[in-house]
C-alpha cells in the first residue's frame, strides 16, 4: 500500500465522518463533497481514468449540487441540526457491521474466485466507446428513454402547478 | 521544411527542462519534470492575466470612446501592479455572520479547479503537462468543479443578494456546460481521440496552403459558435454576467468579498477565461499548427499564445459591445436555441464523417446548419407576451 493511498483514503474518511458529524446541513453536504473528491483521486491512482473524471464531472459537478440545491430549498439550511447522534445509534451499528462482513467477504473470496485477473487492467477511452456501442447498447437506449421520461416527468410537474393555480 | 534552427527554437523550453532536470539523479527526474512545468504554467499564465487585464481596460475603454486607465507607467501597462498592490493593503473584511471556513475556502478552490484546468493544455509540440488519454474530459470535470466553489462563495457570505446571485450562477453554469460538452463532442467524432495533443496533430495537416482546422468546416464553425458563447457563460463574462453584474444584483457572489480575496476571485475569473480561449485554440482553432505551410518554421507555443490572444480580444471586444443579457432570456436561449442546435451539429457532424470527400458534403452540411439556425432563431424570437408574475414556494 502507497502513502498516496493512505494519504487519499484519509481524505475520504475524513470527509465521510465530517458529514456524520457536522451540525450545519450545508457543511454536511460540503463534506460529503470532499469524500467524493476522495473517490475520484482513489479511481485515478487505479489508471480508471475514465471512471475518475467522470466521478468528478457528475458527482461533483451534478450530484453534489443537487444535494445543495435541495438542502437549500427546503428551509433547513440555517439552522443547525441539534441531535447529531440518534437515539437508535445501536441499530445503526448493527447495520453498519452486517454490510461490513458481508462486502469484506466478498472482496476477500473474490481472489479465489477469479484467479485469472490481472491487477490493473488497461482499459482505454476507445474500449469503453466501443463496449457502450457494442455490448451494452441494451442498456445504453434503456437510460435514453428514462431520461426523456425524467425530462418529461419535470415538465409535468412544473405546468401543472401553473395549472393548479389559476 | 525544418532546419535544426527552427526545430530548436521550438522545442526550447523542453530542451531547456531537460537540462535542468539532467542534474538531478535519475529517480527525481519525472518529480522534477513536473515541478518545473507546474512552476512553468503558474509563472506564465498569471503574467497573461495581467496582460489582458490592461488590454480589456483599454480596449473596453476605446470602445466606449474614451482612454482606458494611462497613468500608471507608459500607455497604462503598469496598471495591474497599482492593483495587486491595492488589493493587497485592503482590509479584508469578513461578515461576523458569515461562515469563516467556507468563507475562506471559496476563491482558494476556485483558483485551484481553474488552475487544474491548465494541465492538460499543449501550449506546443510536445508542451502539455500531462498527455491524459481523457484530457478534455479532465478539463471539463475542472469546469464542474468550480461551480461549486461559486455557490459556497455565495452561501458562506449569509447575504440574500450573494445568495441570489450564487444560484443564478450556478443554474447558468449547469445549464451551458451541457452546451459546451456537446459542442466538444464534434471535435472528438471527427479525430477520433480525446487526447488534446492528438487533436491537434489531426489538424496539424495542411491542403495546399490553407490548414485543416475544425473552424474552417461547416460543422467546426458551427461548434466553435457554440463553444464560445457556452464558454463565455461558463465563466460568467459579459454578456452573461448577471450572477455578478454591478448594477442588477450589487456583485452577486462576490459582495462580502474585499481585499486580495475578491482579487483571487478577479484572477480565477480571467484564468479561466484565458484557459477557455486556450481550449477552444486547441479543438477549433488548431492549438499550436501554424497557419499557412510555408509560416511553420515558426516555433509553435508562438502561435498558441498568438491564436489565445486573438480569441482573448474577440472575448474583450464583445463584452464592449454587447448588452448584459437577462436571466430567463439567458436560459431560454441555452434551453431552447442552443442545445438543438448542438446536437444537430452532431448529426451533421456524423453525416460529414459518412459522406465522401468532396464537395456535396460541404453543402449538404452547410444547408442544413443554416436552415437550422434560421428556423430555431425565428421560433425564439417570437413575441412573449408575460402575464402577472406568479410565486412558489416550497414547503
Amino acid at each position: 500500500m502507497s502513502p498516496v493511498f493512505y494519504l487519499i483514503s484519509a481524505i475520504t474518511l475524513a470527509g465521510s465522518l465530517a458529514a456524520m458529524l457536522l451540525q450545519r446541513t450545508v457543511h454536511c453536504a460540503l463534506a460529503v463533497t470532499v469524500a467524493f473528491a476522495g473517490l475520484a483521486l482513489l479511481f485515478l491512482s487505479l489508471d480508471a481514468e475514465f471512471a475518475g473524471l467522470v466521478q468528478i464531472l457528475i458527482y461533483i459537478g451534478a450530484v453534489a449540487i443537487l444535494v445543495i440545491f435541495a438542502i437549500l430549498l427546503t428551509r433547513s439550511a440555517g439552522a443547525p441540526r441539534g441531535e447529531v447522534f440518534s437515539p437508535h445509534w445501536k441499530a445503526g451499528v448493527a447495520i453498519a457491521a452486517v454490510l461490513f462482513v458481508v462486502l469484506g467477504g466478498a472482496l476477500l473470496r473474490s481472489i479465489a474466485v477469479l484467479p485469472h485477473e490481472t491487477a490493473a487492467p488497461a482499459v482505454t477511452m476507445r474500449d469503453i466507446g466501443n463496449a457502450i456501442v457494442g455490448r451494452y447498447v441494451l442498456p445504453l437506449e434503456i437510460m435514453a428513454l428514462l431520461l426523456t421520461a425524467a425530462t418529461i416527468g419535470g415538465v409535468i410537474i412544473a405546468v401543472l402547478e401553473i395549472g393548479g393555480e389559476k | 521544411m525544418h532546419g535544426a534552427l527552427a526545430a530548436n527554437v521550438d522545442q526550447i523550453f523542453i530542451l531547456l527542462r531537460d537540462w535542468v532536470v539532467s542534474f538531478l539523479p535519475a529517480a527525481l527526474r519525472p518529480f522534477a519534470n513536473a515541478v518545473i512545468g507546474v512552476v512553468a504554467i503558474i509563472g506564465v499564465f498569471p503574467s497573461m492575466f495581467a496582460l489582458v487585464v490592461v488590454l480589456e481596460r483599454k480596449g473596453v475603454g476605446r470602445i466606449q470612446n474614451r482612454y482606458g486607465p494611462n497613468r500608471v507607467g507608459p500607455y497604462g501597462l503598469l496598471q495591474p501592479i497599482a492593483d495587486g498592490i491595492k488589493a493587497l493593503i485592503k482590509e479584508d473584511i469578513v461578515p461576523s455572520r458569515a461562515d469563516a471556513l467556507v468563507h475562506f475556502l471559496a476563491p482558494l478552490v476556485l483558483l485551484i479547479t481553474v488552475f487544474m484546468g491548465y494541465a492538460v493544455l499543449p501550449v506546443g509540440r510536445n508542451m502539455e503537462l500531462v498527455d491524459m488519454d481523457a484530457g478534455l474530459l479532465f478539463f471539463i470535470a475542472m469546469g464542474a468543479a468550480t461551480e461549486l466553489a461559486v455557490f459556497m462563495a455565495g452561501w458562506s457570505s449569509r447575504n440574500k443578494y450573494s445568495l441570489l446571485g450564487a444560484m443564478r450562477a450556478v443554474a447558468q453554469m449547469i445549464s451551458y456546460e451541457v452546451v459546451l460538452l456537446l459542442s466538444t463532442v464534434t471535435v472528438v467524432m471527427i479525430s477520433g481521440s480525446m487526447s488534446l495533443p492528438r487533436i491537434v496533430e489531426a489538424q496539424n495537416r495542411y491542403t495546399g496552403v490553407f490548414p485543416n482546422w475544425y473552424v474552417f468546416t461547416p460543422w467546426g464553425l458551427a461548434a466553435c459558435v457554440m463553444f464560445v458563447i457556452a464558454g463565455m457563460a461558463e465563466t460568467n463574462r459579459s454578456p452573461f454576467d448577471v450572477p455578478e453584474g454591478e448594477s442588477e444584483i450589487i456583485a452577486g457572489y462576490h459582495i462580502e468579498y474585499s481585499g486580495f480575496k475578491f482579487a483571487i476571485f478577479f484572477i480565477g475569473e480571467y484564468l479561466a477565461m484565458i484557459s477557455m480561449s486556450g481550449l477552444g485554440t486547441t479543438l477549433f482553432l488548431g492549438g499550436w499548427s501554424a497557419p499557412f505551410s510555408f509560416l511553420t518554421w515558426m516555433p509553435s507555443w508562438f502561435w498558441f499564445f498568438a491564436k489565445v490572444f486573438f480569441c482573448l480580444i474577440v472575448y474583450i471586444w464583445i463584452r464592449g459591445t454587447m448588452p448584459r443579457v437577462r436571466q430567463d432570456q439567458l436560459m431560454n436561449f441555452a434551453w431552447k436555441f442552443l442545445l438543438p442546435f448542438t446536437l444537430l451539429d452532431l448529426l451533421v457532424t456524423a453525416l460529414w464523417r459518412f459522406m465522401g470527400e468532396g464537395w456535396l458534403r460541404w453543402v449538404v452540411t452547410t444547408a442544413i446548419l443554416v436552415a437550422a439556425w434560421v428556423l430555431l432563431g425565428s421560433v425564439e424570437s417570437r413575441r412573449r407576451h408575460f402575464g402577472p408574475r406568479r410565486y412558489r414556494y416550497a414547503e
